[in-house]
């Protein structure tokens, strides 16, 4: 007889358990949501940019056969928002729109054509008022505001010194300065967004499936727009084409749908096309940065001054939370002090910004990698050595009261180092080509949810009954980041079990318990702990069963999966036998598990808005870039990527390995290609070719190192994966590129033509080239 | 105008009424009800929605139902034998060349279309075939992995 032994997956490369629904087509994604009798859903879009709407006449579109309801503004005067102190956003148009492509009108018909035909018969009359594109002629003294409440167009400033820069500047012996300009970029997910909203009149109950990273969000929403009993409400999310944060709010979409649904009694499904998707937005805000760093001789910081205005579109989203991260994270990556932010998150006439992969955090890191950079070149310093001379000392607090307990950035550092030939090849490089480094963090899951109950930040349910399968009840949202993997792993390593015996129900609020969804990377560290929680409840539960059948006091019962002994002379009872004596005592067993912050990580107090960037445990990542850049043609290329990422402890290898790869590569986009432009507030590349996102031959091999710092808090060590390592890579190019042409660009996208034009220029000024 | 198709989809002969003006992409999801099949953009920009026909790997958002009359339509549905994931799809699953899943089905399409036809292909070759089509979480690191499994798997006897 083999020993029996407990089967173990952490730590190792496990493919997801929903794989095979993925690659056979059997995955259902929202728009798969197709039904007989079903009606097709389409939206009318403002053609202005800013006006004052006068009247909207659906007369003509009501009186097409086949249309079988209407809404406007004036079916729902509720406004939604994700933060509680900005719902002022309306499903539809009311007054007034604010940016082009806004929803004013939406049209439930029996196919789609009969929609669109619908929407041709609509007719907005509007007085235009003047509109505003970008931050600078927002915030231009007498500009016309966009929002009551908001003068000056300013959704939210801050501003916050700690220590005194006055001093830091003083103590240093360089100081330099820097602008920088990244352009706003979309995430443009592979999955446009939909929405299925069946209403059930007879019961006034209503369903809906939503593309989204926040089932529960999209819950409250509904609720507040609808003006119906939370309780009448169910929300499915299906499996979800990706999100990177724009569907970490409700989007109008969700909303529209159940609108139409209850207007006519029915089932409507709206699946917009790619421009409405690009529209709907919620993509990273255009950001202008001014720094100012001082440095010691040494490489030691001294001071940080940053300014940053963000163009925050239409509407807040979550505005002032990405306003907030831009300042707060400039802390717990390095030992500061004596640091100044002030922070503007400007509304302007372009489609809402939202929480784009690295929240808040990726424009400023690209400002602050960059300039250190710069200094340490001025100072003759080595990159690594510049951060190894302000590196934090785990476990710690920041100034802005943040807490660091795992640290793994020196190692992160050696990784890149060594793997990448930094010390033999820096400098040595051939011409046109040159290597670069930076690092970035970020946080796991903000410790206080921006829906603040009092409840546990994360619950998970366990049932076990006759049929000895482990059923895990989760709210968390699999997006395709692999969250439902990493809890049925959670839960078979606790219980010694094959992933096999592991089911992961998620995604339908009748069944499962809230979760307030993926975003902040926080599902692995919040959920992933509730349901290591609630895994050693259910073990516990197993365990006093086995002791009673096998005569035995629980704390001599030895759990081994699929056997359960006391003592090693023991054969022990089965998992089956164990299951079916513990059933005897309750029945069907469900056991609880939940996780909740420590109030240490909360964050501070020290200026309004401080709690934003408090977390668990921060993430941390470096890389080195190796580019060649052509100077006849200012194409430049990415040999290779090094990237290491501390998460703590890798659950699962494959994952972090998926998660790190992609964040570097959207990196890559970000930098290298992608931009949202805009003409008079129409969006010129809502499509994706002209919204360039790198291909398959564009883009680099990617190296990855996971360094593993184990987190005292983390489940099993572990924090996030997905989101830290993209920022880097942004200064990580452009410090590569003036490695290898001595030109700094502190715009982004660094195109062809930009760098082009660079090189073009300093040729004229007889610069060597 | 509607008119007869007679065509081979995943293998099976069938005639369906179709209109003159439906893509084949639309026909496969909303007539059919072949979902695998996924639309990811206004027309010809991501390959999420890319089927062979004749082996060939296209873009069913940028061709009309009826063009196929008599050729051989072959969708994600119709890859894996007698229980088991073809090579390819084990490629994808068990090397991560998926994560979200919805570029997926066109990614495996393409490559399946490649390995068909060229059973041991290069690097080169691999970005050449799969050089239309986007994928937005995995960086393609581990999808150029997953075709190069899957073309292993397929010198041991698993078909592509």
């Amino acid at each position: 007889m083999n020993k029996p032994m407990p089967a173990h997956n952490i730590g190792g490369y496990v493919p997801m358990i929903d794989g095979p629904e993925k690659v056979s087509g059997r995955a259902k994604y929202t728009a798969d949501v197709i039904q007989p009798g079903q009606l097709a859903g389409r939206i009318y879009r403002s053609p202005y940019s800013h006006a004052e709407i006068v009247s909207v006449d659906v007369s003509e579109a009501a009186k097409l056969p086949g249309v079988m309801a209407i809404v406007t503004g004036a079916d729902c005067d509720r406004g939604f928002g994700v933060l509680p102190i900005a719902r002022t956003e309306y499903p539809l148009a009311r007054d007034r729109v604010r940016y082009r492509g806004e929803p004013v009108a939406a049209v439930a018909a029996v196919d789609d054509a009969t929609a669109r035909e619908a929407l041709r018969r609509i007719k907005l009359t509007v007085r235009e008022l003047p509109a505003y594109f970008t931050s600078k002629d927002a915030l231009a003294p007498g500009a016309a505001q966009l929002h009551e409440k908001k003068p000056g167009n300013i959704e939210r400033d801050v501003l916050f010194e700690l220590g005194s820069t006055e001093r830091g500047f003083a103590e240093a012996d360089l100081v330099r300065e820097g602008t920088y300009n990244c352009a706003e970029v979309c995430q443009n997910q592979m999955e446009m967004h939909a929405a299925v909203a069946e209403y059930d009149a007879l019961r006034e109950r209503m369903t809906v499936h939503a593309s989204t990273q926040v089932p529960y969000y999209v819950h409250l929403m509904l609720a507040q727009i609808l003006g119906m009993d939370m309780s009448r409400i169910r929300v499915i999310k299906p499996h979800v084409g990706g999100g990177f944060g724009c569907r970490t709010e409700t989007l109008n979409i969700e909303l529209i749908a159940a609108l139409l649904a209850r207007k006519c009694n029915g089932t409507v499904r709206i699946v917009t096309n790619r421009e409405e998707t690009f529209i709907t937005h919620r993509g990273r805000p255009e950001t202008d940065i001014k720094l100012k760093i001082g440095m010691r001789k040494d490489g030691r910081i001294t001071a940080v001054e940053c300014d940053c205005d963000q163009r925050g579109g239409a509407h807040s989203g979550y505005g002032v939370v990405t306003i907030l991260y831009a300042g707060s994270m400039l802390y717990a990556i390095y030992d500061l002090h004596n640091v100044k932010y002030v922070g503007r998150r400007v509304l302007t006439n372009t489609p809402p910004c939202g929480a784009f992969r690295g929240h808040g955090t990726v424009d400023i890191r690209f400002a602050f990698e960059s300039l250190v950079d710069q200094m340490a070149v001025e100072l003759g310093l080595d990159p690594f050595a510049v951060r190894r001379a302000n590196l934090l000392s785990a476990p710690t607090f920041t100034d802005n009261d943040l807490m660091v307990n795992s640290y793994g950035l020196p190692e992160c550092l050696d990784w890149v180092e060594r793997e990448s030939g930094w010390t033999k090849r820096k400098g040595q490089m051939p011409k046109g080509k040159g290597l670069g480094m930076a690092c970035s963090h970020y946080i796991s899951g903000a410790s206080k949810p921006v829906n603040w109950t009092g409840e546990p930040h994360a619950t998970v349910k366990i049932k076990l009954d006759f049929d000895g399968s482990i059923v895990v009840l989760s709210g968390a949202a699999d997006i395709g980041q692999g969250s439902t993997t990493i809890l049925a792993q959670t839960v078979a390593e606790v219980l010694g079990l094959d992933l096999a015996r592991v089911r992961v129900v998620t995604g339908d609020s009748e069944v499962v318990p809230k979760d307030n969804g993926s975003y902040s990377s926080r599902v692995t560290f919040m959920v992933g702990n509730a349901a290591l929680d609630a895994a050693r409840n259910l073990k516990s539960v197993l365990v006093n069963a086995a002791a009673r059948k096998l005569e035995a006091r629980p704390e001599d019962i030895e759990c081994l999966g699929e056997v359960y002994r006391a003592g090693r002379q023991d054969k022990g009872a089965t998992f089956d036998e164990v299951v079916t004596e513990a059933l005897k005592d309750s029945g069907t067993i469900m056991v609880t598990g939940n996780y909740s912050t420590i109030p240490e990580s909360h964050g501070g107090k020290k200026y309004r808005g401080a709690a934003i960037g408090g977390t668990m445990g921060y993430s941390y990542s470096a890389q080195a870039v190796e580019v060649t850049v052509d100077e006849d043609t200012g194409v430049v290329t990415v040999d290779k990527v090094w990237v290491a990422h501390d998460c703590g402890k890798a659950l699962n290898r494959l994952t972090v390995e998926g998660q790190v790869q992609g964040s570097v590569w959207m990196g890559t986009g970000q930098a290298m290609s992608e931009e949202a432009a805009y003409h008079d507030g129409l969006m010129l590349t809502a499509n994706m070719l002209d919204y360039r996102v790198p291909t398959i031959q564009d883009s680099p091999p990617i190296e990855v190192g996971i360094v593993e710092s184990n987190d005292p808090h983390g489940p099993f060590g572990a924090k996030e994966a997905g989101e830290g390592s993209l920022a880097a890579f942004l200064p990580a190019l452009t410090n590569a590129i003036a490695d290898a042409i001595g030109i700094r660009f502190n715009d982004l996208p660094v195109t062809p033509d930009r760098v082009f034009e660079a090189i073009e220029k300093r040729r004229r000024k007889g610069g060597s080239t | 105008m509607t008119r007869l198709l007679e065509f081979t989809l995943n293998g099976r002969d069938r005639a369906d009424a179709v209109a003159d003006n439906i893509l084949l992409l639309d026909f496969l999801r909303e007539k059919i009800g072949l979902t695998g099949t996924k639309t990811g953009c206004d027309g010809g920009e991501c390959g999420a929605c890319t089927v062979l026909i004749d082996d060939k790997p296209t873009l069913s958002c940028l061709t009309l139902a009826v063009t196929v009359a008599g050729k051989r339509v072959d969708t994600i549905e119709s890859l894996g034998h007698d229980g088991q994931l073809s090579a390819v799809q084990r490629g994808f699953h068990e090397k991560l060349g998926s994560q979200c899943g919805y570029c997926t089905p066109g990614f495996i399409m393409a490559s399946a279309g490649l390995l068909r036809k060229n059973p041991n292909p290069s690097d080169d070759e691999i970005l050449e075939a799969l050089g239309s089509n986007i994928c937005r979480c995995t960086g393609y690191v581990k999808i150029i992995e997953a075709v190069k499994y899957a073309a292993a798997l397929g010198a041991q006897g698993v078909s592509p």
